[in-house]
């Protein structure tokens, strides 16, 4: 290890974060949609993989980056919503499995889709001009857009908690997480809350997928990898758990960045040890609640 | 045993009409339908896989539709059965008959691993953490190059000929390829029989039907999922050793988590928690996809819409659903 600097270890720690940023907007849609609606959204990475693909597509028609930083969320979150309604709703009640299944179909559908309208082949997507080279944050050069993804990460991660925290729909959200019942006794409509957390949900994923297109292109099939590094985030941070994704999110992006530096061809492999060690001393993750999957 | 036993198998009691002799004579009916199939199917390379996919599948339907639990990860259990047959066979050069039995091994070794994690979790969380695993899994054959063949696939599982009982029998030609490995499909379907049938059939039935009260009649309720996933394991690395031995390769796709996806789509389809369900599902998608590639490439597209379709409108199944009309 002679030529390992503390400088270098530093850098990859950054990019760790950077990875980690995108693995936490996959995660806390999943969670915030487990949480509230108790389905695993399987389609997850196909709403972040359209994402992506949205953007390519608004680019190709002479939109900027900005505009899609905006337009792709919006369109996905449409797309979810329509999702939920048409789709999801009529399985409430009828099994926890069966959303699961359906969502698990319609991201071969999506990708399909996509398959068919961009080709199987994937695309580069280029780092926007004004964020494009390098900026020196002490410990040595860093790509500037690895930096503004960490930071579009934590304004949405503002943005959500301050949504969740100090809006009355926020509190009627919280509430409706712990007990949907008393929320419906109490008067208020909870299909459409369901309705709009999951299209709070899949916006997020939409709005990773654009994130993370710069940093490695765009292909049908880059939601099916995500999805599953995504259910070790929320494994280990529990399920349900906002704080759990963050946290265990930016853990699993450095786990990955620290190995790929230390054991390169470990470092697919590390994040499910990671899992399987967490499972046997913590099954429930870091913030779940014991007991409230059985 | 038990009286949670009985009343679970007390509608089987009764023999009135052709539900409860199917029922009665599930693996003699199977076996004599899978015998005559090739003679109606033109297509013996599509029969051997139906036979294959349906044998993995009666393995998956163990722990979804019997035991309750959705495993998306199964691709790894069958994945391992295949890779430890074709090990067994081209590194280190032992028979076909010992390389099934490696086959089998693998599926099982793969299942404790994963069920003794996964089984820690309940509910939902068990698809999740079975994916996870089984994508590890993947990535841990993907990269032992030297002995899986990494992206390549593992290749020269050439088996010519069968040497049973001093009989040499031609492997190559498909009709007698058909029958031998329906041979060790039949022999799975006769111990699926048993097992279902047995008290701890039962058990694994009453797991399913009400955990707590499971619990209460002094069932080890974690360490008989664990057994049934296991279980499962050796059904699903039989199917992975036969598809090895039959395609002679094995590609890295097979660990793929589609393949996981693909034997759920097949036990919804044919009917979950049914005896032929997972035959029917494999002989009815298997043909489908055969009939739709012909006029397109975008066969995902019509997978993707059918796992939609069934699980709105037709979640019992095919199976499922010709039981729930006769029950009517």
């Amino acid at each position: 290890m002679a030529g390992l600097s503390l400088d270098l270890i530093a850098l990859q720690l950054f990019a760790g974060l950077a990875l980690g940023a995108i693995y936490v907007l996959f995660a806390i849609g999943l969670s915030l949609i487990f949480g509230m609606l108790t389905v695993v959204n399987f389609a997850h990475g196909a709403f972040y993989m359209v994402g992506a693909y949205v953007g390519l597509y608004l680019i190709s028609l002479g939109g900027n980056f900005w505009l899609c930083l905006v337009a792709v969320p919006l369109v996905i979150g449409l797309f979810g919503l329509a999702v939920e309604r048409l789709l999801i709703r009529p399985l409430y009640g009828r099994g926890i499995d069966y959303p699961l299944l359906l969502t698990f179909g319609l991201s071969y559908v999506m990708v399909e889709c996509v398959r068919i309208a961009f080709g199987k082949t994937g695309y580069p997507f280029d780092t926007p001009e004004i964020l494009q080279g390098a900026v020196n944050i002490g410990v040595g050069y860093f790509p500037l857009y690895r930096l503004f993804v960490i930071g579009a990460t934590a304004a949405v991660l503002l943005a959500l908690w301050l949504f969740l925290e100090r809006t009355s729909f926020g509190l009627i959200i919280r509430a409706g997480a712990r007990d949907p019942q008393i929320v419906r006794v109490l008067g208020v409509d909870i299909s459409r809350v369901w309705l709009i957390v999951f299209g709070i949900g899949t916006a997020i994923a939409g709005f990773a997928g654009l994130l993370a297109a710069p940093l490695q292109g765009v292909i049908p099939e880059m939601g099916g990898t995500i999805l599953a590094e995504a259910f070790v985030v929320t494994v280990v941070g529990g399920m349900g758990s906002i704080g759990g994704a963050v946290l265990a999110g930016l853990l699993v992006g450095v786990v990955i960045s620290m190995t790929s530096l230390f054991a390169p061809e470990m470092a697919k492999v590390s994040i499910f040890a990671l899992m399987a060690i967490v499972l046997i001393v913590r099954p429930q993750g870091f913030f779940g609640r014991a007991g409230l999957l059985s | 045993m038990t009286e949670a036993t009985e009343s679970i198998k007390q509608p089987r009691a009764t023999p009135v009409g052709w539900y409860e002799f199917a029922t009665r004579h599930r693996a003699s009916i199977a076996a004599a339908v899978i015998l005559i199939f090739p003679l109606v199917m033109p297509f013996t390379a599509l029969a051997v896989n139906i036979l294959i996919y349906g044998l993995y599948a009666l393995g998956f339907n163990l722990v979804f539709g019997y035991l309750g639990l959705l495993s998306f990860g199964h691709a790894a259990l069958f994945g391992t059965g295949a890779y430890f047959c074709g090990i067994a066979i081209v590194h280190l050069g032992w028979p076909w008959y010992a390389a099934i039995a490696a086959g089998v091994l693998g599926g099982l070794l793969m299942a404790l691993v994963i069920g003794v994690l996964a089984i820690r979790t309940r509910g939902i969380y068990f698809a999740m953490v079975t994916m996870a695993l089984s994508q590890c899994v993947y990535y841990l054959f993907y990269q032992a190059v030297d002995w899986t063949g990494g992206e390549n696939g593992l290749r020269g599982i050439n088996v010519r000929t069968i040497d049973l009982f001093g009989l040499r029998i031609d492997f190559i030609n498909p009709m007698v390829r058909y029958y031998v490995i329906a041979a060790f499909v039949i022999a799975a379907f006769f111990v699926m029989s048993r097992i279902l049938a047995s008290p701890f059939g039962a058990v694994i039935e009453a797991v399913r039907e009400n955990e707590m009260r499971a619990r209460a009649s002094g069932y080890d309720v974690t360490l008989t999922r664990l057994l049934t996933f296991v279980l499962s394991g050796g059904f699903c690395g039989l199917a992975g050793a036969l598809q090895a031995l039959h395609l002679s390769i094995v590609p890295i796709e097979i660990m793929h988590y589609e393949t996981s996806g693909l034997v759920v789509m097949i036990a919804l389809l044919g009917g979950m928690g049914t005896f032929f369900g997972p035959m029917i599902g494999a002989a009815v998608f298997l043909v489908l996809e055969n009939l739709v590639s012909v006029w397109t490439v975008h066969w995902q597209l019509i997978v993707g819409a059918i796992f939609i379709a069934c699980v709105l409108f037709f979640p019992a199944g095919i199976w499922g659903t010709l039981i729930a009309r006769r029950r009517r």
